[in-house]
């Protein structure tokens, strides 16, 4: 019985590839042959032509994958639907944006994820430009940047199970499981907090966590600007008597400006669509529930899709603002070089 | 086939039909999932519904016929459906038509603890709740560090919370009989009515008394972050007393511990707190819900609504009880399931199915389970009380 199975899973996973296989090329050749013929346009047509090429598959896919669930999104947002597939559901206008703004846990949520918001940037920016300015000093700081940019390659989840072993609780007189428990009975708190149902302080706790994935990320992106300052600018700030830090706030800030927002607005974003650490950590108990975590338990556990649809859509309308920002920063720091 | 059920116990499945398999030719592909019922209406709504689901809350389930999705059982089935009483065919209906033949029941009203360690200490198994809440007592005083008479962990994945629902629905089914259960389903009885207020009271000198909780992990609070496979552990090594907990708890003591009347752990059954209620069984169970009608897939979902499978189910590994009534009782070889099957049976018995999983999923699969998490956390069960009370669903 057992080989048997275990060669049908084999074949199984062969015959998967192959059709794997078999599609690739089947979409190369047609891309081929497309290509071909764009080719071969010339005249009046080559420019329209080339443009649909070009634009075409990345608007389908944008179409597909994006705009038509937003739409979905919005429509449910505005229904009495309660799961997903429900016959016979009516249009109620506002009343779900209402709920959100009204229902004390709801609101609770999204004040948290404010907070979140704020505290989270800000804090990656510091330590991250902290550590871009002081390890441009070490010798050998290499290895240095390495180890603090590695976390920013472990998943969420990833991140979330180490995190879960520093906080995890024992009662004192066991020998420790958690990090953070002995080390502060070794520093001589005698009766540790479980951690992580301890309010407030537990969603602070989950907010290390995102700002030890991205202060990697921070600190490479904003070191690469630092180190994009011309030298004869820091050289004649020197001679004009700026030095330490009068240099970094006079000089090295405003030149890096752009990059610092551009950094911020990106981790904010991040930020907001936090879900997977919440989710891992606490389940959005304990007082920690952020807004994407309680958008997917509305949408796919507690059968409330229309409430979550309505936190999506919050979601997103905060979201927004950010995105043009970010991008016009961007977009103002090219035409700057 | 999609379900809830997780490897080693998905395992005695796959074992239990592979005579079926090998006589038929057909190959049932079963993927366990432990998010299972929020899976669930994401693969169905996105036409990607598996052939056949073992739906553990006839909640869910009245959601998913509710879609237009789930097919018509067969005509052997529908037959079969005899083989169970009322209130388990009740659970398989939706308005009252039949859709899903029960597969396997749990019996909810247990409680586990070292015969070993009892008898060593000289403490007899309570009969009654007044019993065993002086044996409780006992206990506390006799043990010593991080030893306590109970344990407890309601961690469960996206799940967690359930278990403390189970210990509130005791406290409310063993207090006031089938009739207010019911009526607390239907929010014909509150949350903030005296009587689950009582039952809560109940329930916070038992499971949420700082003298007696939680067993080996440290203070209440730790309750709600240990996971509930964890929770009874410590019985092993004698830190924790007892622990309330299904049938299907057999399954995650370590290979090698003896399960038996004088072993290493046993369970008996919870006793009413009002010793005028007759028996108080609560139980659980699954539910073969057909997404296909293919000739394959309904010959899989009859022979899961025959006994010849349950007996089969039976044979390969204990832990696991049917209510099918045509199964041939003797063949029960486990205690633990010999207790359940014998309950779960019992005419007297005031059988009632877990009241999370069939109030609606706004409440049995949200406020309820956030609301017990919160009450492990700290919060007053008059708040919690309420909170879930404003959850309620108007439509």
């Amino acid at each position: 019985m057992r080989p048997l199975m275990a060669s049908s899973v084999v074949g199984d996973a062969a015959s998967t590839l192959f059709g794997v296989i078999v599609a690739v090329a089947g979409f190369v050749a047609i891309l081929g042959v497309v290509f071909f013929i764009a080719g071969r346009v010339t005249g009046r047509f080559q420019r329209p032509v080339a443009i649909v090429i070009a634009l075409g598959p990345a608007l389908f896919l944008l179409l597909l994958g994006l705009i038509i669930p937003a739409l979905t999104t919005i429509n449910n947002s505005l229904k009495n639907q309660q799961f997903l597939g429900q016959p016979n559901t009516k249009y109620i206008g506002l009343e779900n944006y209402k709920y959100a703004l009204t229902d004390p846990y709801t609101l609770q949520t999204i004040l948290r994820s404010f907070v979140w918001l704020i505290v989270v940037p800000s804090i990656t920016v510091i330590i991250g430009l902290a550590a871009a300015l002081l390890l441009d000093r070490v010798k050998h700081n290499n290895l240095l940047k390495t180890l603090i940019f590695l976390p920013t390659a472990i998943s969420f989840v990833g991140a979330s199970v180490i995190w879960k072993y520093v906080y995890s609780y024992v009662a004192p007189s066991q020998t420790q499981t958690g990090l953070l428990s002995e080390v502060v009975m070794k520093l001589g708190w005698s009766n540790p907090p479980n951690w992580i149902t301890s309010v407030p302080v537990n969603t602070f706790l989950l907010m290390i966590i995102m700002i030890w994935i991205q202060v990697g990320f921070a600190m490479v992106v904003l070191g690469a600007a630092l180190q994009s300052i011309p030298d004869e600018i820091i050289e004649s700030a020197r001679l004009d008597g700026a030095n330490g830090f009068s240099l970094f706030r006079t000089v090295q800030i405003p030149m890096i400006r752009n990059t610092v927002i551009v950094v911020l607005t990106t981790v904010m974003i991040t930020t907001l669509k936090v879900f997977d650490i919440v989710f891992t950590m606490t389940n959005g108990n304990f007082n920690t529930d952020v807004l994407a975590r309680q958008m997917y338990a509305d949408m796919f556990v507690t059968s409330q899709v229309s409430r979550g649809s309505a936190l999506a859509v919050i979601l997103f309308i905060v979201v927004l603002p950010m995105m043009y920002f970010n991008i016009r920063q961007l977009r103002r720091e090219r035409t700057e070089r | 086939m999609f379900g809830s059920i997780l490897s080693p116990e998905s395992d005695s499945l796959a074992t239990s039909w592979a005579d079926f398999e090998k006589c038929t030719g057909i190959t049932i592909q079963y993927t366990g999932s432990n998010t299972f019922e929020s899976d669930l209406p994401v693969k169905v709504n996105g036409g990607n519904a598996p052939g056949l689901a073992i739906i553990p809350q006839p909640g869910l389930l009245a959601q998913m016929v509710a879609t237009g999705t789930v097919k018509d059982p067969p005509a052997q089935t529908v037959t079969n459906e005899g083989n169970w009483n009322d209130a388990w065919k009740s659970y398989g209906s939706v308005d009252g038509k039949f859709y899903a033949a029960p597969m396997s029941s749990n019996m909810k009203s247990l409680v586990w603890y070292s015969p070993k360690y009892f008898a060593a200490n000289g403490y007899t198994v309570p009969t009654t709740w007044a019993d065993m809440m002086t044996l409780s007592a006992k206990m506390a005083t006799n043990m010593t560090g991080v030893a306590k008479p109970w344990c407890g962990g309601i961690g469960s994945g996206t799940a967690t919370g359930w278990p403390a629902t189970d210990w509130l629905e005791e406290a409310v089914l063993g207090t006031y009989g089938g009739q207010v259960y019911d009526d607390w389903i239907s929010h014909k009885v509150t949350f903030s009515d005296p009587k689950i207020q009582a039952a809560m009271k109940t329930v916070a000198d038992w499971m949420l008394n700082p003298a007696w909780v939680n067993g080996g992990y440290g203070n209440v609070q730790t309750v709600a972050t240990t996971t509930f496979q964890d929770a009874g552990l410590p019985i092993l090594k004698n830190e924790c007393g007892m622990l309330q907990q299904a049938s299907f708890y057999e399954a995650q003591w370590p290979k090698g511990t003896d399960v038996s009347e004088n072993g290493d752990v046993f369970a008996f059954k919870l006793p009413a707190v009002d010793p005028s209620i007759s028996n108080p069984v609560e139980g659980g169970g699954e539910f073969v819900t057909a997404f296909a009608d293919d000739p394959a897939t309904q010959a899989v979902q009859n022979y899961l609504s025959s006994p010849e499978w349950a007996d089969s189910r039976i044979a390969v590994a204990p832990g696991w009880v049917s209510a099918n009534e045509k199964v041939d009782q003797t063949l029960y070889t486990d205690p633990i399931d010999k207790i359940s099957a014998k309950y779960l049976a019992d005419p007297t018995a005031t059988f009632r199915f877990d009241a999370s999983d069939a109030m609606p999923a706004a409440v049995g699969s949200g406020t309820f389970w956030k609301g017990m998490v919160d009450w492990f956390g700290g919060k007053s069960a008059a708040d919690v009380a309420k909170e879930i009370d404003a959850s309620w669903p108007t439509s």
